[in-house]
């Protein structure tokens, strides 16, 4: 080879090993300068949490909750939805705190528009969302309370357990997480997060008194009490024109009671929840379900 | 009477439609049997009633007084017994409560005489009278008309500007009253000048409004008085002339900053049926009970400009003027461009209502909505000089939240350009979804 090409390609290498060796010290100098101090265990819990960014935890994403959990002593460790008992454990371990009760929860559709045959009142023509069609003089379907149907929960929902049938919702119990981003995007919060262990539940969110219930649907609830007053466990409450089940104290009391509310309901709206069927279904399945 | 004005940016030219309705004399509507009194008629919180149900009351007493917020009493429109304290349909708010007065067709139509020489009382006297009277701005804010009477003390006023436009299509409702009770109209005026304690006061017509131009030019003239400086200028005919904001810009020049309240340039801005209100309140002690409303579309047998009670309902103005045609398709309670579709027609008439539409097939455009192909024609259209495609892209990928940099908050939804939009795009909804989530 030529040696004069040969001392211009070693000059080459040198002067650029040369800059390289130069900037690298400085990178090295700057890194350990303005070195950003990490708490290792925010890392460690970041890596226990499923990563879904669902936000039902109530902070901006899994790193949100992770330095809030290990920041602020008040927060507690068992607000991962998705996770549940087996994160909730691994977080509570890792930032020694107290670990309280997971309760397995899951989101429910207080509204049976499909069944009710509810009339419709206007033909809506715009964006396709309901938070849109609720605009236009409050959605399309009469009763002011019911499922407007244009799935903004299905599409919100993290996690695709939303599935639109027949322009309604249908929650699938075994991929919902009851992270609750379906309750905080339904313009008619119809969507509630329910125990799993529910006995009994009311599909109908209707705060209207009986005479505009019966005009507009055919199963919604007409506010008549009977459920209230055969309760014998006193768990049924009808607060501002809505029937309120305190599940707490109808589990307690137990089956004794012959659901004595189903069975009176004249509307056919009281009825057992399915989720207990879903429990049974997961316990076949071996699928470890909590409490 | 000086050169056309107009705002400087933006604005529609939609079809004007009043050939319907601009040539009928203002009709007085019988009683109907019912009358539905919507508690929130204004904007602020709902008022509380004073009634209880079987009450008998008279007309023009007091029903529902203000408990909290800013806001103005109301009146019962007519004789009659308090049937329930319920809810109503309401174009916005889909229900809302309300007090169902069974009106007594026995009773004798209450009379309303003048009283007492306004001239004679002072600025804070007329106000209380006005605020007394239960009246906002009738033009469709629904304001209450006090409060803008009493412009903060920082930011001085030196111009009152009534609102004469009436820009949006179909409506002939002020136009009407400009024409039949233009004296009215100019004595409101002066009433309005001695409050807020000025003298120039100027009034906005439309130039598609001639007739209207000269019976306000010739009642300005025959009321001439030293201490009132009054006059009358002709409008460009573009959308939304009689937007506050355009309307002070085109007459004084004056820009009113974003978000700010148009004291901030010095001027007051009231609607021509407002002030006409404002002088039955003072002169007549009558307070707000009724209102003159257009009906017109094609779809209804019998165009109108109706002198109707508050609270009458659309099916009783249905029935009164011959019933709707087969080839109804919609009902907009409002003007076309920023009304509100409604599927009922037991909704009662308020204080801010101007219109009833029914419009046919042919009147309203159904197409469905396409994709934005950016060509441009919203950000011409926008007086405001906003840009709303970017608003309607950022909602439709679900980020409404951060479309306060478009300046979603400046705009008024006015519609220009939704009207002007080729792919059909329901641009104001998306504004609406906007400033749902975005932040101040």
């Amino acid at each position: 080879m030529d040696p004069e090409l040969l001392k211009l390609a070693l000059g080459g290498l040198v002067v650029l090993g040369c800059i390289g060796l130069f900037f690298g010290i400085g990178l090295a100098l700057a890194a350990h300068k303005f070195a950003v101090e990490s708490n290792p265990l925010i890392e460690e819990v970041l890596e226990s949490l499923p990563l879904a960014n669902c936000g039902g935890c109530g902070y901006p994403g899994c790193e949100g909750y992770a330095i809030e959990v290990v920041t602020n002593p008040d927060v507690p460790p068992n607000l991962c939805f998705p996770g549940k008992e087996a994160v909730a454990e691994k977080v509570a371990a890792l930032t020694g705190k107290k670990m309280t009760a997971v309760e397995d929860t899951i989101a429910v559709t207080r509204c049976s528009r499909v069944e009710g045959k509810v009339k419709q009142k206007h033909k809506y023509i715009g964006f396709s969302t309901c938070t849109a069609a609720n605009l236009g003089y409050g959605g399309p379907v009469s009763c002011p309370y019911a499922c407007v149907g244009l799935g903004e929960c299905a599409a919100a929902c993290p996690f695709g357990a939303i599935e639109m049938v027949d322009d309604f919702p249908v929650i699938d119990p075994d991929k919902c997480v009851s992270c609750g981003v379906c309750v905080k995007t339904c313009p008619k919060k119809i969507i509630e997060i329910q125990t799993m262990k529910a006995r009994v539940w009311v599909p109908c969110s209707t705060k209207d008194a009986g005479k505009a219930v019966m005009g507009v649907c055919e199963v919604g609830c007409i506010g008549c009490k009977m459920c209230v007053k055969v309760c014998p466990a006193n768990a049924v409450a009808y607060q501002g024109n809505l029937v309120i089940i305190d599940h707490a104290a109808c589990i307690a009391y137990g089956p004794s009671c012959g659901e004595a509310c189903v069975e009176k309901c004249p509307r056919d709206i009281f009825r057992h929840y399915q989720g207990r069927e879903v429990v049974a279904r997961a316990a076949d399945t071996g699928l470890k379900m909590a409490g | 009477m000086s050169a056309n004005l107009t705002f400087p940016k933006g604005g529609v030219h939609p079809p004007e439609l009043k050939g319907l309705t601009e040539k009928l004399a203002i009709e007085v509507m019988p009683l109907p049997d019912e009358l539905e009194l919507i508690l929130g008629q204004h904007i602020g919180a709902p008022c509380t009633p004073t009634v209880k149900r079987r009450d008998e009351v008279s007309e023009g007493a007091l029903v529902a007084e203000v408990t909290k917020g800013l806001g103005v009493p109301l009146h019962a429109p007519a004789a009659g017994s308090i049937k329930a304290l319920g809810s109503s349909a309401h174009p916005l708010r889909v229900s809302a409560p309300s007090i169902t007065i069974k009106t007594n067709p026995e009773a004798a139509p209450a009379t309303w005489e003048v009283q007492e020489d306004w001239r004679q009382s002072t600025p804070e006297e007329l106000l209380k009278k006005v605020h007394d009277a239960g009246i906002i701005g009738i033009g469709g804010a629904g304001f209450p008309t006090h409060v803008k009477l009493k412009p903060p003390a920082d930011s001085p006023v030196d111009t009152l500007l009534l609102n004469g436009a009436e820009c949006e299509p179909y409506i002939t409702a002020d136009h009407r009253t400009m024409l039949e009770k233009a004296e009215e109209v100019v004595e409101g005026g002066k009433i309005l000048l001695k409050i807020l304690g000025i003298k120039t006061c100027v009034i906005g017509i439309e130039n598609n409004k001639p007739d209207a131009i000269t019976a306000m030019s010739s009642a300005v003239a025959a009321a001439t008085e030293a201490g009132f400086d009054i006059r009358v200028v002709a409008l460009e005919v573009k959308y939304p002339q009689g937007s506050e904001k355009q309307l002070i810009q085109a007459i004084t020049g004056r820009k009113v900053p974003s978000l700010a309240l148009p004291s901030a340039v010095g001027v007051v801005v009231h609607n021509v049926s407002t002030t006409r209100a404002v002088r039955d309140a003072v002169v007549l002690s009558k307070p707000l009970i009724e209102k003159v409303i257009t009906v017109s579309g094609r779809g209804i047998n019998r165009p109108a400009n109706l002198l109707v009670k508050v609270g009458t309902k659309v099916s009783d103005i249905v029935e009164f003027c011959g019933g709707v045609k087969p080839d109804l398709a919609r009902i907009v309670l409002g003007g076309p461009m920023m009304g509100f579709a409604v599927s009922t027609l037991d909704i009662p008439v308020t204080k801010t209502t101007s219109s009833v539409l029914f419009l046919t097939e042919d009147e309203i455009d159904s197409r469905e909505l396409s994709n934005c192909i950016r060509c441009g024609w919203c950000l011409e259209a926008c007086p405001m000089g906003l840009e709303p495609k970017e608003i309607g892209i950022y909602v439709e990928a679900g980020r409404p939240e951060d479309t306060a940099q478009f300046g979603v908050f400046d705009c008024f939804e006015c519609g220009s350009c939704a009207y002007v939009c080729p792919a059909k795009r329901p641009l104001v909804q998306f504004v609406r979804l906007a400033k749902m989530k975005a932040k101040r």
